[in-house]
């Protein structure tokens, strides 16, 4: 994706953006909804037609935790371990998924299917313990019901694919 | 100029018109909860099934007019998030939780045809055993009090139209006529202080703000929820949407602001669409923009969103983001009042004190402050959640105790454990024991015991959780979120988790809780923002409570909850045992041996602490030791 040419889906977003104030991160939303995460190649590109110093925004994408500098996995699992899943065994959830997928937390499959990540409180205490597979929140979460969702989000794809 | 509200009597009018022309009306609980659970797959059943037993059912209202046998609209977080699908269905106002798909056709025929119940979908009182048809019939419902919440769970949050109905914008209108001075009387009258957690009063933040001589000011909406375990401004935001956009409307007319912010966090998408969709609807209908009603008031508002940062919401910090720069936040003074939101006067407001606005111009100050304690007026949404029964979002009067929260409202304890504790505040609160149960909620009540309101988490604990561990959690929260600017916080709250860390895996000793104690008096007093100068709250607030707790973990090196898992056995009751194996069955280390005839028992050596046996147990035959 690093070599695709920026500058026309960037020039779009800064168009929108530009005569506003305060819009850099706003902009990086933007651009990371359309590429899972923000090339470096997107940055350069933001950096020259928004007018600020490349350096500028890497100072921002670093900062906050939403911002990311490496490709996504295809799908994402975030284990909510606010304060009512950690209570209701959030951290359980956590260790069967690093089973399920060999990987640790904050990490990609070899492949680049699945990641895992850890999330603080995604404001579904009501449902605890929680997690968001590919931006569904699937709720009250049991250890034993993870090979299912894995399975699901397989089942989802063979649908797409026919 | 004069102010004109021909627009919404027509609006309203015309709304009022539409629903006296439907029979049914099917309201389906849409908030982040519920639609997890799939709600909207619900909400999709009942127009096929209305659709296919022969009914008109509409979904959007058409211009013409037209009348239908049913209506199905979505609402706002109904509060009761555990029991969803919420559905509820007038007239009646039939109330049916957990509904999945396959119910919606025996609902339809009963109660849409017909004006039956199905009582198997109906909530059953676990302590009565006796169904309730409505809300008003469940104890979780009855000993609340709505007030921010008063829209929630009944209109629908995407429609201006329903919120004009309901009374929604009066309070504009009132307010222009009042003029600042009045409307700033009016809240100050009222007591509201600030829902975010620090309780300043809110009239007396606007009257500075409008004291401070400048052609521009801001006034910011914050919704950077970032406490984990709470979720009252989302549910606001995606709820009700209008109800925020009109406090702030007043709040920038008391203070001669023209400008207005929301920032919202990114990771609550379905809040930041309503909140989108309802300015587009309000500029639309005249509420905002230009020359607001026919007035000489100008007012318009923008979204920016957070990304992922809890210090974001300190209010410094939160200027920071809305400018796109880094969340560091500044030393006050200046104040934002003097200079905030690119160097001009801002005001920022919580989510849940905007709400509470409008409901205050329309019945007055003194409704409100008869609310409440003598410090603490109104209402409080909190979020009640952990070990509780009924976990969800529930509002009550200022001054309930916590023991009526999370037994009359929570329902009690969770497999009727032994309850051992509550938090409130997130991480910048402290955990309170239940010999102090019995006190009133209140701003000051709870900072007395060494714990704040917070913005309302209210998480209850039971004996099977560990203070440390607990205090542990929070603190590393708190660490990494340390924006890292001032020493004290992002050294101390390292050093701090550091200790606990020792604490938690035995080699723990007496000393290291001075030396807690004495870096969390240096947090406090040093840090920079209220991130580092609350985050040791909750260690402190154990130490003094769970001082023994702490003290079997440093001193005898056992944890008796069975969480640290270094510092405790399983071990089988071979009295009380009934040898029925689901120990054998759940462990997933082989560690239970035995059998029926001959009992079970743990191999140490094999035992993984997961506590599954711990769990599973029906009678409380595993023991930690």
């Amino acid at each position: 994706m690093e070599t695709d040419n920026f500058t026309e889906n960037i020039s779009k977003v800064v168009k929108r953006w530009k005569n506003k104030e305060g819009n850099l991160i706003m902009v990086l939303h933007q651009v990371q909804s359309l590429y899972g995460y923000v090339p470096r190649g997107a940055a350069l590109e933001v950096a020259n037609q928004l007018g600020v110093p490349l350096a500028r925004i890497y100072e921002v994408i670093t900062f906050y935790h939403l911002f990311k500098i490496t490709p996504p996995g295809k799908h994402n699992i975030s284990v909510c371990m606010g304060t009512a899943c950690y209570l209701r065994g959030g951290s359980r959830l956590v260790d069967e998924f690093k089973k399920a997928l060999n990987i640790e937390e904050e990490q990609t499959t070899p492949d680049g299917e699945f990641h895992l990540q850890i999330v603080r409180c995604i404001g579904c205490c009501g449902i605890a313990p929680a997690i968001v597979v590919d931006d569904e929140v699937h709720g009250s979460v049991k250890t034993e019901m993870v090979k299912g969702i894995m399975e699901g989000i397989a089942s989802k794809e063979t649908v797409h694919a026919n | 100029m004069p102010i004109n509200t021909a627009n919404m009597a027509t609006m309203k009018e015309a709304h009022a018109k539409r629903l006296a022309a439907i029979k049914k009306r099917i309201i389906i609980c849409a908030g982040t909860g519920c639609v997890s659970n799939g709600s909207m797959k619900v909400f999709n059943e009942f127009e096929s099934q209305i659709k296919a037993q022969g009914l008109d059912v509409v979904v959007e209202f058409k211009p013409e007019e037209k009348s239908y046998d049913a209506y199905i609209s979505k609402s706002g977080c109904q509060g009761f998030c555990q029991m969803g699908p919420l559905v509820t269905i007038q007239p009646g106002n039939i109330f049916y939780t957990k509904v999945r798909q396959k119910d919606v056709a025996e609902i339809v025929e009963k109660s849409i045809k017909g004006d039956g119940l199905v009582d198997r979908l109906l909530y059953l009182d676990p302590n009565t055993k006796k169904y309730a048809t409505c809300k008003e019939d469940i104890g979780f419902y009855q000993k609340q009090m709505r007030v921010v919440i008063r829209h929630c769970g009944f209109i629908d949050p995407e429609s201006i139209d329903e919120y004009v109905m309901v009374g929604g914008y009066t309070a504009l209108v009132k307010a222009l006529e009042m003029g600042p001075e009045k409307i700033i009387a009016e809240i100050k009258a009222a007591g509201l202080r600030g829902r975010g957690g620090a309780g300043f009063p809110t009239g007396l933040k606007w009257d500075i703000t409008r004291k401070v001589a400048g052609d521009i000011k801001y006034v910011i909406c914050n919704g950077d929820e970032g406490d984990p375990g709470a979720y009252m401004d989302r549910s606001v935001l995606e709820g009700d949407p209008h109800s925020v956009i009109e406090g702030m409307c007043i709040a920038a007319l008391s203070m001669g602001a023209n400008k207005g912010y929301f920032y919202i966090r990114a990771e609550y998408p379905l809040a930041v669409d309503r909140v989108e969709k309802a300015i587009r609807q309000a500029r639309q209908k005249g509420f905002l923009g230009k020359n607001i009603l026919g007035s000489d008031f100008s007012f318009d508002l923008d979204i920016r969103l957070g990304a992922g940062a809890f210090v974001c919401g300190e209010e410094t910090a939160l200027i920071a983001s809305i400018e796109g720069e880094r969340g560091y936040p500044r030393p006050r003074p200046p104040f934002p009042s003097v200079s905030g939101l690119w160097g001009k006067p801002t005001c920022i407001n919580n989510v849940e004190t905007l709400a509470s606005v409008a409901e205050i111009i329309n019945k007055g100050s003194a409704w409100f402050s008869a609310l409440g304690t003598e410090k603490s007026k109104g209402t409080k949404v909190f979020a009640l959640t952990g070990k509780v029964k009924n976990s969800g979002l529930i509002e009550v009067p200022m001054g309930t105790t916590i023991r009526e929260i999370v037994f009359n409202i929570g329902g009690g304890i969770l497999k009727n454990r032994k309850v051992k504790a509550i938090q409130t505040g997130g991480p910048s609160g402290g955990v309170l024991p239940e010999k102090y149960f019995d006190t009133p909620v209140g701003y000051e009540e709870l900072q007395n015991l060494g714990s704040i309101m917070g913005s309302g988490g209210m998480i209850a604990m039971d004996e099977t959780d560990c203070v440390v561990d607990i205090a542990k959690f929070y603190l590393g929260f708190c660490v990494d979120e340390s924006c890292g600017k001032c020493a004290p916080c992002r050294i101390g709250g390292k050093q701090m988790l550091t200790i606990l860390e020792k604490i938690s895996h035995g080699h723990g000793s007496l000393e290291d809780l001075e030396i807690l104690q004495r870096i969390a008096s240096a947090m406090q007093r040093a840090s920079l923002c209220g991130l580092g100068q609350t985050a040791p709250n909750p260690v402190l607030s154990t130490l003094k409570y769970f001082r023994e707790e702490y003290i079997s973990h440093v001193v005898d090196k056992k944890c008796a909850s069975g969480k640290c898992k270094d510092l405790c056995n399983y071990e089988i009751n071979q009295t009380t045992c009934k040898k029925c194996g689901l120990c054998l069955k759940n462990c997933p280390a082989g560690a239970v041996v035995g059998s029926k005839q001959d009992g079970y028992k743990i191999i140490d050596a094999k035992c993984v602490r997961c506590g599954q046996c711990f769990e599973v147990c029906k009678l409380d035959s595993v023991m930690i030791t």
